[in-house]
This record gives structure tokens, sequence and C-alpha cells, in this order.
């Protein structure tokens, strides 16, 4: 290391003593501490955070996972048992399609208007560009419980105003909790207003790290601004663009307040589960039935896997596709 | 860089880690008992919708010197999740907690969570409804909650909507409708022919807790708490009556803003209440339309529709203090008390003879005696033993099998089928 002892200045602010060479010894060590040790101080916190509420929770539910568990009673192992159980258990399968439903509903439309926009805004002759900016990153702000009781609303049986306008169309009221595609819809449009900004804006930083001289070239060879978008725009558009997949993927597999809040906290999501989601059932087997905890933590291990199955899935698919 | 910098630096580090990590040590452990016979400075009440002890808690500060916190939580759905943390992890749990009817159902087979009162507070078994005051117990014999407020029904209805459509609008003669249940459905049909087609009841749900609360058999569980939902004659009875009822029904999901809407907009003229529901109906129909609403009797005689305990945990620092609170809160004069103020029906038998009790009227409801209605039900209510998992029974498994008949989505064999088949997940336990 390039600080030795002999290269080190003696502190100016340290009065002159008579015990002068043991207090630069006792310097010399806590230098070469600070310069080993320190970093790991400095990143510590993270760790320890990260230890105590990410590493030591997954640890826990995996080991909640292979039990009986009763949330305030007994609990005894039992292996994979909850695991294999997962396979044979219909609402299982049913809060899956559901959660791909809405997944596919939501993400799909969502990121091809976030594309849109951000072309949009990437245009050189928009005025106001900040301001655009800024408002469609707005809905993102609001809490997503406030979006989820206010869309609640407007998706209401008797006095919702989507129902209203239908009316005035001459189309019968539609009972959006009702059945599968009214809440898919409903629960996916929720998803949609709060979401599309913010990946807008992730795409948008995206186009504008892009080399402006690619286009000027591409201009000057007669490429209009659609063929530059796909030529140019889009594959070098293609990490970002992974990036929002992925996080879309990791937000959509455990959607959960705007299913929950549609149903008016009911955790079955719909008479029949016609909007459950993975994350709710697992609530409902993990914490709502207090007996079956140890089940809910299978589902959540399950949930992990999902996530990391389809997002490995989608990052593939992005990347082969914008090649 | 001077070392004095630098080994400020070194010791700010320091510093941050080992709070980090003592911070997190200090979750670790803190129930360090207190020493026999030390005086508690303070109590903490759960309670979950309004149990009107406000008053009654100052009082009890200034009796005793101890002070006392109540929290309250708005809904039981919300009330629930919090309480079994605190179950689940040992911690937060109040020195009193008040328990509703499916909850203690659901806390009795791990029923060591609760302090048992049998030697903490006096004998009070011969002063309370009877059945009341066995429920409160677990299978073990511990008693877990001394026993507060019943849910005794009647029938809330809107006296413009029933003269518009040429119904009588006087309780007694409203009352004398429906002497049975084929009498309510008949009215029904007649409201609505005289409404030009508007709906009667708001949900057929609201119907199946009426019936089966009567009291005409065990539930969901036989007495050995085995699981007889699909074979049940009660169950099948209530769900006969409530699917029969489709036609009159506005189809608004409790709680849903369909139905909290539903009050105000008048888009039905009859629900089912409860005492603890009077409060609810004149919230959600506004003071506009106060004195519209009248109260008259349920079809087929009184039925209990919810009611609570009051429990002590057993993680609770002063348990016979929390007792003795819990005993001080459910006596005679605090139930009179605790009525006049929010409305929680008395459980206890010299309350309900009590004259302040009994000669109440309740302005909302065109000033109906509600402390008659009420209090004559209570002495008609026929114990009813719910098993464990009642509560997870009744509203994940039967009512959303009626909802999805009266909704359409599955026919009356369908629907049957999918509440047999949830009842069975749903009630293991």
């Amino acid at each position: 290391m390039s600080l030795s002892a002999t290269t080190a200045p003696p502190s100016p602010a340290a009065p002159p003593s008579p015990d002068l060479p043991s207090r630069q010894r006792r310097g010399r060590l806590l230098n070469h501490l600070d310069v080993k040790y320190s970093p790991y101080l400095y990143i510590a916190p993270f760790f320890l955070i990260f230890g105590a509420f990410g590493l030591y929770p997954m640890v826990r539910t995996a080991w909640m996972s292979l039990h009986d568990w009763d949330m305030i009673g007994e609990h005894s192992f039992i292996g994979f048992d909850n695991y294999t159980r997962l396979f044979s258990d219909e609402y299982f399968w049913n809060a899956l399609v559901n959660t791909f439903g809405i997944f596919a509903l939501s993400t799909i439309p969502q990121l091809l208007l976030a594309l849109f926009l951000a072309n949009l805004l990437n245009r050189t002759f928009l005025r106001a560009k900040t301001f655009f900016r800024m408002a469609i990153f707005m809905p993102n702000v609001v809490s997503v419980a406030a979006v989820a009781i206010v869309f609640g609303m407007l998706f209401q049986r008797e006095f919702g105003l989507f129902n209203w306008l239908l009316g005035l169309v001459g189309v019968d009221p539609v009972d959006w909790d009702g059945q599968r595609w009214s809440s898919w819809f409903a629960i996916s449009s929720m998803v949609n207003w709060r979401w599309t900004g913010y990946n807008t804006l992730i795409l948008l930083a995206g186009m504008q790290a892009i080399p402006k001289d690619l286009y000027e070239a591409a201009e000057i060879d007669g490429a209009g601004p659609w063929r530059q978008f796909w030529q140019i725009t889009l594959p070098m558009l293609k990490p970002t663009f992974t990036f929002v997949v992925i996080l879309s993927t990791i937000g959509g597999m455990q959607l959960f307040t705007e299913p929950l809040l549609f149903a008016n906290g009911n955790i079955l999501g719909g008479s029949q589960r016609e909007f459950q989601t993975l994350a709710m059932y697992m609530y409902e087997m993990g914490i709502s039935n207090l007996n079956t905890a140890g089940y809910g933590a299978a589902v959540a291990w399950a949930i992990f896997m999902i996530i990391v199955v389809v997002s490995l899935f989608n990052f593939l698919l992005v990347r082969r596709s914008a090649k | 860089m001077s070392v004095t910098t630098r080994r400020t630096r070194l010791a700010a580090a320091a510093l941050a880690a080992i709070t980090a990590i003592g911070g997190l040590a200090a979750c670790g452990n803190d129930d360090d008992k207190p020493a026999a016979g030390e005086k508690p400075a303070k109590l903490v009440v759960d309670t979950f919708g309004e149990f009107g002890y406000e008053d009654l808690v100052k009082q009890y500060e200034k009796d005793t010197g101890i002070k006392v916190e109540l929290r309250k939580t708005a809904q039981l759905a919300e009330y629930r999740p919090k309480l079994v943390r605190y179950l689940a992890t040992g911690k937060g749990a109040a020195d009193v907690t008040a328990l509703e009817e499916g909850i203690l159902n659901e806390f009795k087979p791990n029923a060591r969570n609760w302090a048992d009162l049998n030697p903490l507070v006096a004998d009070h078994s011969k002063e309370y409804l009877p059945w009341k005051w066995e429920l409160g117990k677990a299978p073990d014999g511990r008693l877990i909650g001394l026993p507060t407020d019943v849910g005794s029904l009647a029938v809330c209805y809107r006296k413009d909507l029933f003269q518009a459509a040429g119904l009588p609008t006087e309780r007694d003669q409203v009352s004398a409708l429906w002497p049975d249940w084929k009498g309510f459905h008949d009215a029904g049909l007649k409201y609505k022919q005289g409404s030009g087609g508007k709906a009667f009841i708001d949900s057929i749900t609201a119907v199946s807790n009426g019936v089966m609360f009567q009291g005409n058999g065990d539930l969901f569980y036989d007495k050995e708490d085995n699981i007889i939902a699909d074979t049940s004659p009660a169950v099948k009875n209530a769900w006969d009556t409530a699917t029969s009822m489709a036609d009159i029904s506005a189809k608004a999901q409790t709680w849903s803003p369909e139905w909290s809407g539903g009050f105000k907009q008048g888009t039905f003229a009859a629900t089912f209440c409860p005492s603890w529901m009077l409060g609810i109906v004149s919230e959600n129909s506004g003071a506009a339309n106060k004195g519209k609403w009248d109260v008259a009797s349920v079809p087929g005689g009184g039925g209990n529709w919810g009611g609570s305990w009051l429990a002590v945990p057993a993680q609770s620092k002063y348990p016979k203090e929390a007792a003795k609170l819990a005993e001080y809160l459910t006596n005679a004069k605090s139930q009179v008390e605790a009525f006049k103020a929010k409305g929680p029906l008395p459980t206890n038998l010299e309350a309900l003879k009590n004259e302040a009790f009994i000669g109440y009227t309740n302005e909302y409801f065109s000033n109906a005696p509600t402390g008659k209605i009420f209090g004559e039900s209570v002495a008609k209510i026929q114990p009813t033993h719910l098993g464990p998992k009642h509560q997870a029974v009744k509203e994940n498994a039967l009512e959303p099998a009626l909802r999805a008949f009266e909704s359409g989505q599955a026919d009356k064999a369908k629907a049957w089928e999918q509440f047999t088949k949830d009842a069975k997940t749903q009630g293991a336990f």
C-alpha cells in the first residue's frame, strides 16, 4: 500500500508532547485499519438492513414452507409436502392464470404506449418538454390505494362513471367485478394509468443516450422519422427496454393492492376468485388463514421462482426480438 | 488528509455500525416482568368499531390512578391481522383485547395465547346470558373472555319508501307483515310491484345471516367441531331461504360502495339490523334521511349476529390489573353506559333489566324504542354453536357462493357445489 508510515505527514494539529513516538505508532495503526476496513463499514448499513429485512425473511419463509405451520400455535416439519400440494391446488392455478392475464393486459399495451410517448417526448420540436415530462410522471406519485379507490368508484355497477357513460350509448351496465374479462380490464387500467408515465421516463432516458449524430447521418441518407425509429431508436434502446420489461414483470407478478381494493378488501378477489392474484392467494393462505402459514410460505417461494423464470424468459425474448 | 480527520471518520463509521447492530439486537429481548404486586402505570385497551368506552375509561383512571390508553380500529377486517401479528410475535398486544365471536372461536384451539380469567376475577357466571358466558370458555375450560355485547337481530326499513310502494309504515304493522320468512318474501314482492320493480333488501347474504343466527341447530360444525357444512339442515335452510330472495335483492355486497351508497340512494328499502348495525345504517344514510328509517322485528323470531368479549392476552405484563379493568368494563352499569353511548347491546342480565336501557329510544330511527325492541329479542336468542373457523367458512365459502348465484354467475346447483367444496378447505383447522 502507498500509505506507509514514512509518507504519512505528522498531524499539524497534534501538540508536541513527550510521548510522540508511541502516538505516531498508534496513528499509523489506525491509519492502516482505516484504509483496510473502513470501506466495509461504509457499506455495512446496507448489508445489515438487507440481511434483516431481505435475506432473513426469505430464509425464514423457506424454513416455514417446509412446515405445517400455525401462526399462533404449533408447527411440525413436513418436508416438501406444501410444494407438492401446490400442483394439485386448483385455486393456486386459478390465481396464476389471473396474474398472467392481468399482467399481459397491463404490461403489453402499457409498454407500447410508453414507447410511443417516449418517442414523442424525444422529438426536438416539442415545446414545454419539461412540463410534459413531469406531467406524465404525476400518476406514479399518487398513492396506489388512492388510485385503486378512485378507479373502484369509476367501475362501480350502480353509481359508476363508466356504466353511466355506457348507458349514454345504450349499452347495458357491466358488473365489472362479476366476470373475469371485465375485472381484469378494470384492474389493468389502474396499473396502466399508474405506470405508463414511469416507464415512459425510463425509456426517454434511454433514448436521450442515443448519439444524435446517428440520426443526423440517417437523415442525410434520406431516412424518415419512422425508419429512424425502427432502425436506430429501437435497436439502441434494447438494454433499457429489457430493464423496463423485467421491472414490469416483477411488479406484475406481485400485483396485490389494486385487485384487493377493487374487491372491497376481500382477499378472494370476486365471488368466484375471478381476479385473485398470486400475491392475494399467498396472503389468504399465509396470513388470513392462521393455520396454513406454511403453505402460504410455499406460495411465496413459488411466486419468487415464477418471477425468476418469467423475467429470464422476457429477458431472452426482448434480446432476441430486438436484434 | 490529516490523521485526525481520518480517525474521526473511522470512529464515525464504527459508531454507525455499532448503532445499526445495537438497534437490531435491541429488538431481541425486553420482556422483563414487573415485580409482583407492582401497580402498572398504564393499561392498553384494543377495540374495533364502536364500544363506547371513552367515558368509562376516564372514570376508571380517576378511581384507580392507572392510566388507560384506548386504541380503536375502525373495522374488524383491519383489527384481526394486527392482533394475529401480536400473537404470532408475542409482542404488542393490548392488556385488554376485544374479541368478536368469529375471532374468539378461531383462537380457542390455541387458548394458551390468552390468560385464564377464572382465578383473576370474581365468579360472574350467573350474571350474564348463560350461553354468552359459556362461549367465552375454551375447550380446556380456560375462561378467555368476559361478555360485552350481543348482536340481537331486527329489520331496519325505510318508512318513506314503504309508503310510496303502498306498504304499511307503522312498526307493529310492519312486523306483522312478516311473521315468517315466507311473509318477508311476499312483502318484498309487494314492494317490488308497488315501487315499479325496485329491490327490497340489500343482498341475499344478509338474509342468510339472519336465518343462520336464529339458532335452528348446528351450522358449519357439530358440537365436537367436526365440519358438517354440507349436511347441516340449518345451513341448508339458510341457503334455501336466502336463494329464494334473489328476486327481491339489490345484489349490493355488504360493505361495498354499492351497499353504503345504497342507503342514501334508496336502492333497497330494508336490511337486517343487529343492534350494532344501527350506527352504520344512520352513518351511511346521512342526516338527510333522519327519521325515514324505523326498526321492526325480524321474521321467525330473534337471533344473534355478532357480539364480543374482552380478553387478556397471555403476553400482558399485568394480567391481574387487566382482568380487573375488563371486569369493570363489562359490569352492568358500564354495559348500560356503553349502550347509550354507541349502541352495543348488553349481555349482563342486570343491565338488560335497567330502566335506562329499556326506556331508551333512538332519535334517528323515528324514535324507535330500540332498548325495548332489542332487549326483548335478546331473551329469545337460542345459543348457536360456532366452530373454530366459522367466520372463514361463512365469509370465504358460503357468502361468495351465494353472491355467485345472486349475480347469475352460477346456477343453484353449481353454487352449492362451490360452497361445499370451499367449506371443506376453509373449515379445516
